[in-house]
């Protein structure tokens, strides 16, 4: 049996039942963060205080949400919106931070491409990343069904019909996947249920698993350089924390992490307050009707770019390259054939094949919103076979990569 | 040895009757997500084909789907050539279209333009001549027939009758 001395304070008696004190090291005090680092490693910490606020918004705005098709709307529109005390707050918190987080998720990715923190032991914290990206995409696709408004249940027909599989016509399995041969009742309901309940779970448990894999290889740095972090933090508990390499996660980095925050969170709450039009669609204030189609149909701002890879092509192309397009990040570490892990800019052709992505999704995502005709399909097609040349290219131009 | 072979045993034997477990609640969830009996029941529409006008669409409701019903004026099936009349559906003296009033690409409801005689879906650009036909891509096929039978003046939709076999088996619709 563990032997129990009598305690000499709260926390001796925690630590002796609980190990906090050991706790806390393996977490914070001595988890180990290169001092190379730029603010583009806040993208983290950022990610996690908007799911935090997600997640308290969330829990308001369902305490008055009704799931029926018949009241949904105005459980949202009126319930929520002018009887509860700030549920307008709730919604508009939760609204805006659907939205930007997406936008910080892009920037952390392409972080993460940028300076080739995907490679040499770091792959599985990219895969977990991208099941993230995933398991986000079906939460903000589930929550935007919620509201039971136009786009919602048009969104709903549109993304449900994708899983006929074109010539395949397995309507079986979207009628399966609805309930019905329409989205009714039994599909709101059930897109209700992974969106407070499935999806969260699998969100919370990824970021473990997002966590868990930093903790071997730890966080790359601005140059790619291997750090011995064991040699270094031993430097660093010597006393001779300038000449050490590295510093404490809590509460030296966190310092700096929560700076960023800061800036962030100001940008946050002026959308939330002055600008939160933009989360906020028009046509979704009609409630649904499966009668009558609005005049363009369009996802979310941070879906365009995938959208505009299905739009261009036969309805067969157009679901392979979507899916393509929605997979082929996944396999960025093992289809980037170089070894080296340092930042584009000396990466010789990589560096523009990194900009040329970037541009060309900045370019997908500005055509997925504009109605398909004329200049704009045109444009829209180029990028997409960009798009996927730019994949088919990646392999080979990292294979014949001078090594650094 | 001995002890370890009774401890594997007591695993497999958990593992076995867990899998067939595993197996029958994951047929118990697939059926838990199929449409319920009443939503099937409700899958049925009677349509009185005398109260319609002539080039003049109706959008009627089958399944929750919109369904498109336009009587033809003579002129109209005049001008039709061979590939577009079998889909024309006839009850008593007069031809209709009527099919499902959803894009066979993506399923957004497409518009009838009056006076081009064609519809026009707007989310891609798709558009169908005056029988369904495709004209311009992205649609894959023709807009979709729903199963139909005819009694009397009336149309029911959801229940197969011949015509409806007959444009089946000749590939007219899915």
């Amino acid at each position: 049996m563990a032997h129990f001395t009598k305690a000499t304070s709260i926390k001796d008696w925690l630590d002796q039942r609980l190990a906090i004190v050991k706790v806390e090291k393996v977490l914070a005090s001595e988890y180990w963060i290169p001092k190379n680092i730029n603010f583009l490693w806040a993208m983290g910490m950022i990610l996690v205080i908007t799911f935090v606020m997600l997640v308290i918004s969330g829990i308001f705005l369902l305490m008055y949400y009704q799931p029926n098709v018949d009241l949904a709307f105005d459980s949202v529109n009126y319930t929520i919106m002018r009887e509860v005390g700030y549920g307008w707050l709730w919604r508009h918190v939760h609204g805006v931070a659907a939205s930007v987080v997406f936008l910080i998720i892009y920037i952390h990715m392409f972080t993460g491409i940028y300076y080739g923190s995907y490679k040499k032991g770091r792959e599985m914290i990219w895969i977990s990343g991208m099941l993230l990206f995933i398991a986000f995409s079906t939460e903000a696709f589930s929550g935007y069904m919620l509201p039971w408004g136009q786009m919602s249940y048009w969104a709903g027909m549109v993304i449900t019909n994708l899983f006929a599989g074109g010539s395949l016509h397995a309507d079986g399995l979207v009628e399966w996947i609805r309930g019905d041969y329409v989205p009714a009742q039994a599909f709101l309901t059930r897109f209700f249920m992974l969106h407070v309940l499935l999806v969260p779970l699998a969100i919370i448990g990824l970021i473990g698993l997002h966590f868990g894999a930093l903790r071997i290889p730890h966080v790359n740095n601005q140059d790619g350089e291997e750090i011995d972090f064991d040699e270094e933090s031993k430097k660093y508990l010597a006393g001779d924390k300038a000449g050490s390499k590295v510093i404490r996660f809590a509460n030296d980095f966190m310092a700096k992490d929560m700076m960023v925050v800061g800036f962030y969170l100001v940008f946050f709450f002026y959308l939330v307050f002055y600008h939160y039009g933009f989360a906020m669609d028009p046509v979704n204030f009609d409630p649904a009707d499966g009668l009558k189609t609005p005049a363009h149909i369009y996802p979310e701002w941070y879906f365009l770019w995938s959208y505009e890879i299905l739009r261009p092509f036969s309805t067969d192309v157009g679901l392979m390259a979507f899916a393509f397009a929605q997979g082929i990040f996944v396999f960025l570490p093992f289809l980037d054939r170089s070894p080296n892990a340092i930042p584009a800019s000396r990466r010789g052709l990589f560096k523009y094949w990194f900009w040329a992505m970037l541009i060309d999704m900045i370019a997908l995502t500005s055509m997925g919103k504009l109605p398909p005709e004329g200049a704009f399909s045109t444009i829209g097609l180029v990028a997409a076979l960009v798009f996927i040349g730019l994949w088919i290219a990646l392999p080979i131009i990292t294979y014949f990569e001078k090594k650094a | 040895m001995k002890d370890n072979s009774r401890r594997g045993f007591m695993g497999k034997a958990f593992g076995g009757v867990a899998a067939v477990g595993a197996v029958a609640s994951l047929f118990a969830m697939k059926k838990s997500w199929d449409p319920l009996p009443s939503v099937k029941a409700a899958g049925f529409t009677t349509l009185d084909m005398s109260g319609y006008k002539e080039n003049e669409l109706v959008t009627e409701k089958w399944r929750g789907k919109p369904i498109f019903v336009l009587k033809y004026t003579s002129e109209m099936i005049a001008a039709m050539d061979e590939s577009q009349k079998p889909r024309i559906i006839s009850v008593g003296e007069a031809s209709y279209l009527v099919t499902l009033g959803l894009c066979t690409h993506l399923g957004c409801i497409p518009s009838y333009e009056k006076d081009n005689k064609s519809f026009l879906c707007a989310c891609h650009g798709g558009t169908y001549d005056i029988v369904g036909n495709v004209t311009k891509s992205p649609p894959p096929r023709a807009l979709d027939i729903p199963p139909f039978t005819i009694k009397g003046n009336t149309l029911v939709l959801g229940e197969v009758g011949p015509e409806y076999l007959e444009m089946k088996k000749n590939g007219l619709t899915l």
